[in-house]
């Protein structure tokens, strides 16, 4: 079926405990962020299909904050399926996150909606 | 049939004005301010421009709003969005409306009250769905990743951002109107506080206000105006992303995209190049761009800038006016290095001159590494 609220049918996925994400019919070539189209080819077949969760992180930072609250983790996380999102890893300090490190995607609830985080396998 | 702009137009007058605290005056006020002193140096004034080149980040019209301050009507106006690389791209367009004959003044302005009006960064963009959840801190937290990433398949240290802070401070320092002097040791840059790993407060730039202009005409009347016209060599811009998760690659920004197509225009190489304005917003930045714009090999802009490389004295002169990091940054800062370039090439650089400065290039970044834009600029005997 053709996406045509990429965000809302996204959101609407993870709400289900689903990471889904998209890829061209014709292609093959998977897409994050959601969109209506493929990028560069314009291409409208996109469907959308479970991600495994699997990935690597290709960078890392820690957002620094005046204790007592804590600093926490942000991160860029290559999927397995070749597209990459920003997210964070946790489950280890968020200095303890390195490059290269293999990750599993996890959904969580943080202020009343769900979100993608992932943790070390 | 290739058209080619090189030297056919030339930047003739440019200042700055309300460098760091300008309490009092709004954007507009100090973008006005930095114009009327700049056409005034060539016997001008707002009524001879009729091309408005501007933006403010507070104002997504501030086209409309800074020529109904100047009380002109301009012929062509132009009020870019790509962050701090929109100047390069305004030295571009306005070339290009100048050699067409559409218009035969050309005002490029600026003015930001960031830092006295509320003390940090403004942003006039939308929130991202993608990353807001994640609360990085932004910008920094890009610049963060993208540094993080170079350490990781370069090599790159802590200590090599730290050469680019001290670097800067030590130009600051010969420059009056830079708002810090203080001195700046690795140690210093070593020790402050992290903000986004591996980013330090003194790897990120200043909080300040200012403002600046500059103004061009076609080539065949820059002498009529000025007897040390800065020409326009080569001129171009690229972009690869918005937000930093989409950026192909963390390590090699548009600017190799933009250098090289600016260079080919101007028939230049690095080597040639006297001056480096390169837009230091964070420590990272100038690496990146040293290694872009071909002033030495992927990954070596470490190495490049150890040892007080881009110092006072060291192998290359960057951001002499002591850059975004230690002179000047009010929100948007792509037009200083442009009226930086043009004091180094009309040997207006007091302490700082680079002697027998010929080529500088300035060039813009915008967004997270988002926007590149590269200007070549060169004195009359590089025509």
């Amino acid at each position: 079926m053709e996406s045509v609220c990429p965000e809302v049918d996204y959101q609407k996925f993870l709400a289900e405990g689903r990471l889904m994400i998209q890829r061209s019919r014709s292609s093959g070539r998977h897409v994050f962020y959601p969109r209506v189209a493929e990028p560069v080819t314009g291409a409208r077949d996109l469907e959308w299909v479970e991600a495994c969760g699997r990935g690597t992180v290709y960078s890392t930072t820690v957002v620094r904050q005046k204790a007592p609250t804590p600093s926490y983790n942000v991160a860029l996380i290559d999927l397995d399926e070749g597209v990459r999102m920003i997210s964070c890893v946790e489950g280890v300090e968020p200095d303890a996150v390195r490059i290269g490190m293999p990750v599993q995607a996890k959904i969580v609830y943080r202020d009343d909606a769900p979100l993608v985080v992932f943790e070390p396998v | 049939m290739e058209f080619n702009l090189r030297g056919r137009t030339a930047l003739v007058a440019g200042t700055t004005y309300g460098i760091g605290e300008a309490p009092g005056m709004s954007s507009l006020d100090l973008a006005a301010r930095a114009s009327v002193d700049a056409l005034a140096q060539v016997g001008l004034s707002p009524g001879d421009v009729d091309g408005l080149f501007v933006c403010t980040p507070d104002d997504m019209l501030s086209g409309l709003t800074f020529a109904e301050y100047l009380g002109i009507h301009p012929t062509f106006t132009d009020n870019n969005r790509s962050g701090g690389s929109a100047f390069e791209i305004y030295a571009h367009t306005a070339a290009m409306a100048l050699v067409t004959g559409q218009i035969d003044v050309a005002l490029i302005a600026y003015g930001s009250n960031q830092r006295s009006a509320s003390g940090k960064l403004v942003q006039s963009s939308r929130p991202s769905p993608w990353e807001t959840p994640y609360k990085p801190m932004n910008p920094v937290s890009s610049y963060a990743l993208a540094a993080a990433r170079h350490m990781h398949q370069y090599g790159t240290t802590r200590r090599d951002l730290a050469e680019v802070a001290v670097a800067a401070r030590k130009w600051a320092q010969l420059n009056p109107e830079a708002f810090v002097h203080t001195p700046l040791s690795i140690d210093d840059v070593l020790g402050a506080r992290l903000v986004s790993d591996p980013l330090s407060v003194r790897d990120c730039c200043l909080v300040t206000d200012g403002a600046a202009a500059v103004v061009m005409v076609r080539a065949e009347r820059a002498r009529d105006l000025t007897d040390k016209p800065v020409y326009l060599l080569g001129a171009a811009s690229a972009t690869s992303h918005r937000e930093i998760a989409n950026m192909p690659d963390l390590t090699v920004t548009a600017a190799k995209e933009s250098g090289r197509r600016a260079y080919a225009m101007a028939g230049v190489s690095a080597s040639e190049i006297d001056v480096a304005m390169l837009y230091d917003a964070f420590t990272i930045n100038t690496i990146l761009f040293l290694e872009d714009l071909g002033f030495c090999p992927k990954g070596e802009g470490g190495r490049f800038v150890s040892d007080g490389g881009i110092a006072p004295g060291g192998r290359l002169a960057v951001n002499t006016n002591g850059g975004g990091l230690s002179c000047v940054h009010p929100g948007m800062y792509g037009l200083f290095l442009i009226e930086e370039s043009l004091r180094q090439l009309t040997g207006r650089a007091g302490e700082r001159q680079v002697p027998g400065a010929r080529l500088a290039v300035a060039h813009g970044n915008g967004g997270v590494l988002s926007s590149q834009a590269t200007v070549i600029l060169g004195t009359e005997e590089t025509l």
